[in-house]
């Protein structure tokens, strides 16, 4: 297996001002606590007491397909920590403590430390974007995520040049997480993006769906979701983000790196099945099954069938990260 | 045994293949037994893994009816083996009905292009003929190449389980249960040939 070397220049990376408006870098400034906090944004976010998100901005591109409904969404998730079947999260997650919670930044950025939870969230604006999400099992959804972008979290790190990718870790708490007894996956889950697509405004930073705070088994209390890549990539209960310069290391399928820092997990598992990128294709097939349909969980039996959109129906806004990229053998 | 008490087995054993279609219906219908988020995926496993169980089982009969005596188990060999026919065939309905929705050019393509689909297609293929001839009508006719025939139930069986290991996006330890089982159930057999033969060259050998 060959890979073209697709680097981005340091000089081609955008700088971090176009991902940042003036109002945000202030704000951005006095969460990092180099503003006094008298001038904090008055829309400053945090997590709502009661469970309940208020007086959301609602993001003008979100999907108007027919919503998944809620109890779909917070009782079939694929969250391996708290087992391996559907249901699993849904009754096991309940074990894991969200507050407090903190963020650890490491690697090649200018501000790192340990962040908490509100000092992450302070500066940012909350809106309700609904997405389609799909997994690679072949399944569907459309959900109301509650968050902000992604990009917006990372700037206020001050990535450097050398950043060019950024990895995300998941809590691996054997008090917490049963399903980590299991060694089906090598833990923590560690999901990647290119800096381009973590940088990407679609890719949201999520706190909540349908209006509330994110059940537990939905990745509490802060994700990522990256809507034209397939489900595992929007990693949840993130504690750790690293800026790295280094490519990630692609799994073969006899191959098992023994160290496994730089592979996301899913692709240390099953190298040719789960590959680095992820995007949402239905022109690969998995090995073992067609991705030019979905099963739309949407709710009504039988379950519609549905045609597989390139990117997820994201082409428009994210087709150009990938120019001159072979997406069959970059799958 | 009395004619009543084997009247009332044979009972037992249609209210125990039906259960299943049952619970699953009320499952789907009045979510009985929890909320279901997938209800397609929920009918195209049950069917699945309840054909898979009770092919398991009617390959159990002839062990159990040898260790236990219990010789008239194996008056229930072909309606075990009938109703496993039967849910296959429906595990089969259920992908083309609920899983792809009779898009006809993905489910051929499926079917031809995965090897998990060929191989569970091809055991259910293989078991149709089997259903046909397990008559008694059948069984007359054919004689000996009838229990010929039937040994195609073991390679359909091996199918089965290695369909069910292939599937998922996971490992799962519920495959290797099945896998589990099939080698024992396939082991006795071997044994048992290996030690008739034994017997027989003992027998031939002054």
């Amino acid at each position: 297996m060959t890979h073209r070397d697709n680097r981005i220049k340091p000089s081609e990376i955008t700088p971090v001002d176009v991902f940042l408006n003036r109002r945000k870098l202030i704000a951005g400034a006095v969460a990092m606590g180099l503003l006094p906090a008298c001038q904090r944004n008055a829309d400053a976010a945090a997590m709502p007491a009661d469970g309940e998100f208020s007086d959301l901005q609602s993001w003008a591109a979100s999907t108007t397909e027919k919503l998944s409904p809620e109890q779909v969404a917070t009782s079939y998730n694929n969250y391996y920590e708290f087992g391996t079947g559907k249901e699993d999260p849904g009754r096991n997650a309940h074990t894991l403590v969200t507050d407090p919670w903190s963020i650890e930044v490491t690697g090649e950025a200018d501000r790192l430390g340990t962040f908490t939870l509100e000092d992450i969230l302070a500066p940012h604006t909350l809106e309700e974007r609904i997405y389609r999400l799909r997994c690679v099992e072949r399944w569907s959804m459309v959900i109301p995520w509650v968050g902000f972008p992604m990009g917006d979290l990372l700037s206020r790190f001050e990535p450097r040049s050398s950043a060019k990718f950024v990895q995300f870790f998941t809590l691996a708490d054997r008090q917490q997480m049963p399903g980590l007894r299991s060694s089906i996956l090598d833990w923590p889950y560690r999901e990647g993006l290119t800096i381009e697509e973590a940088m990407h405004p679609l890719t949201l930073a999520a706190v909540g769906v349908y209006g509330k705070v994110l059940p537990n088994q939905n990745g509490a209390p802060i994700r990522l979701v990256v809507p034209w890549k397939y489900g595992y990539k929007s990693i949840k209960s993130i504690v750790r983000i690293h800026f790295t310069d280094e490519r990630p290391r692609i799994a073969t399928e006899s191959q098992r790196e023994g160290s496994w820092a730089w592979q996301t997990a899913w692709n240390a598992y099953a190298g040719n099945e789960y590959g680095f990128y992820s995007n949402v294709n239905p022109n690969r097939p998995h090995p073992r099954w067609s991705q030019a349909v979905e099963s739309r969980l949407d709710g009504s039996f039988p379950t519609p069938s549905i045609r597989t959109e390139m990117f997820n129906g994201y082409a428009e806004q994210v087709a150009d990260l990938y120019r001159g990229l072979d997406l069959i053998e970059n799958h | 045994m009395q004619r009543w008490q084997i009247g009332l087995l044979k009972a037992a054993v249609w209210v125990a293949c039906l259960a299943p279609l049952v619970l699953l219906y009320l499952k789907v219908r009045y979510q009985i037994g929890g909320f279901l988020a997938n209800p397609s995926e929920e009918i195209l496993h049950t069917v699945g893994k309840t054909g898979l169980n009770l092919l398991l089982i009617t390959l159990a009969i002839t062990p159990i009816r040898t260790l236990t005596k219990f010789n008239v188990l194996v008056r229930f060999r072909r309606l075990l083996g009938l109703f496993s026919f039967f849910y296959l065939s429906l595990h089969l309905i259920a992908f083309i009905w609920l899983d792809l929705r009779f898009r006809w050019d993905i489910i051929i393509a499926e079917i031809a292009l995965r090897p998990y689909l060929t191989i569970g297609m091809l055991a259910l293929l293989l078991l149709i003929p089997l259903a046909v001839t397990s008559t008694r009508g059948w069984q007359r006719r054919l004689g000996r190449r009838w229990s010929k025939l039937h040994r195609l139930v073991y390679p359909i069986a091996i199918l089965g389980v290695w369909h069910f290991w292939w599937h998922g996006k996971q490992a799962s330890n519920e495959p290797m249960i099945y896998a589990g089982i099939l080698t024992i159930l396939l082991g006795y057999r071997l044994a048992r040939s290996w030690q008739r033969r034994q017997a027989r060259l003992r027998a031939s050998t002054p």
